[in-house]
């Protein structure tokens, strides 16, 4: 009864859009696709969908050939980036307008639009034309259209890439609320975005890809504890975790002009040079640690974001609360040890500070 | 510094008022004189310089037998074949004009802008050029001096204009709104007639228009096409000019001329300027 896709790749030219992808999506659980603009988020989606047909690869679902059904008749619904709807209908037809075609009866549209309404906060607005309506509230209207189908595969695709920073904020919210809440257990919820941000809260079982390819499957706590190399570290953290080249030496760890003492997770590496890395919350101001100067200072909401550089050594470092510095100011920082990561220099996980691996 | 602007600005749409309107004045009063007031001196003002008279208008209605031009025949079969032509060039060239923004195309080296570019090259020859193929070919089907004739070719050259229209703004409407209709369970010709026409109402107005102002003003194939059984406005209008030019029958059958076209600008103006894109895609 799941959605099974195996070995899909799709090549309309030269580049892979999607490489040898496979996944096996349960009814009832949210799944997040993570990774950066151009990764083959809305191309995965859109194979979902049925809008894309992949060049190899089978997808089946409730025991049915996917590839076989065309997209009229798959029952998936889909919320793009950009907020698409009828411009030439008023909310109400826009909601209204899925269920027509699938030939619904008139109460049940009815009792269905109202539901949809409701969730998304759009009750009273059923006569407005689109134009009429802010950006935040076109989603709305996009989301409520998806969500009265009722379909058995919902697709968000970046929802909330376009909106400003606030109602980024107060729709993301929403969206945890109606996803824990009013969901059918009969129901794949598929949701991509590029902030790493939105799938830990959003908290579902993460997907991340980059350049087509799956780089990791897993929980969304899995992907924060153990990314599994130094590509998912850096599209998984928002700012990207400090990666930094050493060498361990026994109890040290010996950067470019910095030396450390070794974590103990970190006790059964072998002697030898590594990428370590450490997120930018890792870092911390302390007075009797290293000297580094500031390149950049942005202040962000409540946080502070430091890039701070020392020879050739640049990391960045977030401090949580306002601070005013001044360029090229030195200033002194350690680092929070313990949560050293260890990543071979091809770039693999060896250890964590969370120690699920061990090389 | 704003007041300026603005004097400039209504001067301006003052200027280029008198500039349209004049002419059409003109023809106005022109339409009511005779010989004798035409002739003798310059006079604009009914009753007052001049005695209003309707000959200049019967002219146009009576039967050449009894020394008029009649054109109201000619009239008709000028609004038959424009709107015939013009309809079918639509209906043709929107489906034409949305498989080429929609999809691709690959004959050899040949893409999609290279059709549409193709159509539309058919309108950079000069229409002289196609008159010898067009009469031949006209002769060998027997739709020569026929309504049927004119319509056919017609098409050829309208439907150009409405494919190049048509593509132009199909492309400025959003793939993702035909993607959604089809996630929302339209096949792919509900997504067009649904979704994708209904929004491009604008488009189809001024496509339409085009066809209509191209395909009333010909005069050329109109008059290399048809001899005596059929004949077209234009060439009627044109046929009025004798030894004396009649200049009130003249300006009485331009104005019957234009009027069409002006109705049209009128009905479509308030239509262009409602419905756009917004909204779909912010």
């Amino acid at each position: 009864m799941n959605l099974i896709g195996e070995n899909i790749s799709y090549k309309p030219d030269n580049e892979y859009h999607l490489n040898n992808i496979s996944f096996n999506f349960k009814k009832g659980n949210l799944y997040t696709i993570l990774g950066r603009t151009l990764s083959g988020k809305t191309t995965l989606l859109k194979t979902i969908a049925g809008l894309i047909n992949p060049n190899s690869g089978s997808m089946h679902f409730e025991d049915k050939n996917f590839s076989e059904i065309p997209v009229w008749e798959r029952n998936v619904a889909m919320v793009y980036q950009q907020f698409i709807n009828y411009p030439h209908m008023n909310v109400y037809e826009n909601i209204v307008f899925p269920l027509k075609q699938r030939k619904v009866s008139d109460e049940q549209i009815k009792k269905d639009v109202n539901e949809a309404l409701n969730t998304v906060g759009l009750v009273g607005f059923e006569n407005r034309k689109i134009q009429e309506l802010s950006g935040g509230q076109q989603q709305r209207v996009a989301l409520a259209r998806s969500l009265a189908k009722k379909a058995k595969i919902l697709l968000l695709d970046e929802p909330l890439v376009n909106l400003d920073y606030k109602l980024r904020e107060q729709l993301r919210e929403e969206f945890k609320r109606i996803f824990s809440e009013g969901f059918s257990q009969e129901t794949i919820l598929i949701y991509s975005t590029t902030d790493p941000q939105e799938v830990m809260e959003l908290n579902g079982e993460v997907i991340v890809l980059d350049e087509g390819k799956i780089l990791q499957k897993g929980p969304a706590k899995e992907i924060f504890e153990n990314p599994l190399n130094l590509k998912v570290a850096e599209i998984s953290n928002d700012p990207p975790m400090n990666i930094i080249k050493g060498l361990k030496v026994s109890t040290k760890i010996n950067f470019d002009n910095i030396s450390i003492g070794l974590p103990s997770h970190l006790n059964n590496l072998t002697d030898e040079a590594y990428n370590f890395g450490i997120r930018a919350s890792e870092v911390k101001l302390d007075e009797n640690g290293e000297e580094f100067e500031i390149e950049l200072a942005e202040i962000s909401g409540s946080e502070t974001l430091l890039h701070l550089k020392k020879g050739d050594t640049k990391i960045i470092a977030l401090i949580e609360e306002v601070m005013n510095f001044k360029i090229h100011e030195k200033i002194k920082i350690n680092f929070n040890n313990n949560k050293f990561y260890a990543f071979d220099l091809n770039g693999n996980l060896v250890s964590s500070p969370y120690g699920a691996i061990n090389g | 510094m704003n007041k300026f602007y603005i004097i400039l600005k209504y001067s301006f749409i003052t200027l280029w008022t008198v500039f349209i309107v004049a002419p059409f004045l003109w023809a106005v009063s022109t339409s009511f004189k005779d010989f004798q007031s035409v002739n003798s001196k310059v006079t604009y003002i009914p009753w007052l310089d001049f005695e209003p008279t309707l000959e200049g208008w019967k002219v146009l209605i009576k039967s050449p037998a009894r020394g008029g031009v009649d054109i109201v025949e000619p009239y008709f079969n000028s609004i038959f074949v424009t709107c015939t032509a013009s309809l079918i060039s639509i209906v043709l060239g929107t489906l034409a004009a949305y498989a080429l923004s929609r999809f691709t195309f690959k004959v050899g080296f040949v893409r999609n802008n290279d059709i549409t570019f193709f159509f539309i090259s058919q309108r950079i020859m000069p229409p002289i050029v196609l008159s010898i193929p067009f009469f031949i070919f006209l002769s060998t089907i027997g739709l020569l001096d026929s309504l049927i004739g004119l319509v056919v070719v017609y098409i050829v050259l309208l439907m150009p204009i409405a494919v190049w229209i048509m593509v132009d703004f199909f492309n400025r409407v959003p793939k993702e709104l035909d993607e959604t209709a089809l996630i929302d369970g339209c096949n792919p010709y509900q997504a067009f007639y649904k979704v994708v026409l209904p929004n491009s109402i604008p488009g189809l107005i001024v496509a339409g228009m085009f066809c209509i102002i191209f395909g009333w003003i010909d005069f050329f194939f109109a008059f290399i096409l048809t001899f005596t059984e059929v004949q077209l406005l234009p060439v009627k209008v044109v046929a009025l000019n004798s030894s004396i030019t009649p200049w009130w029958s003249l300006s009485a059958s331009a104005l019957v001329s234009v009027a069409p076209l002006i109705i049209v600008a009128f009905v479509v103006e308030r239509y262009l300027s409602k419905g756009n894109l917004s909204g779909a895609l912010k």
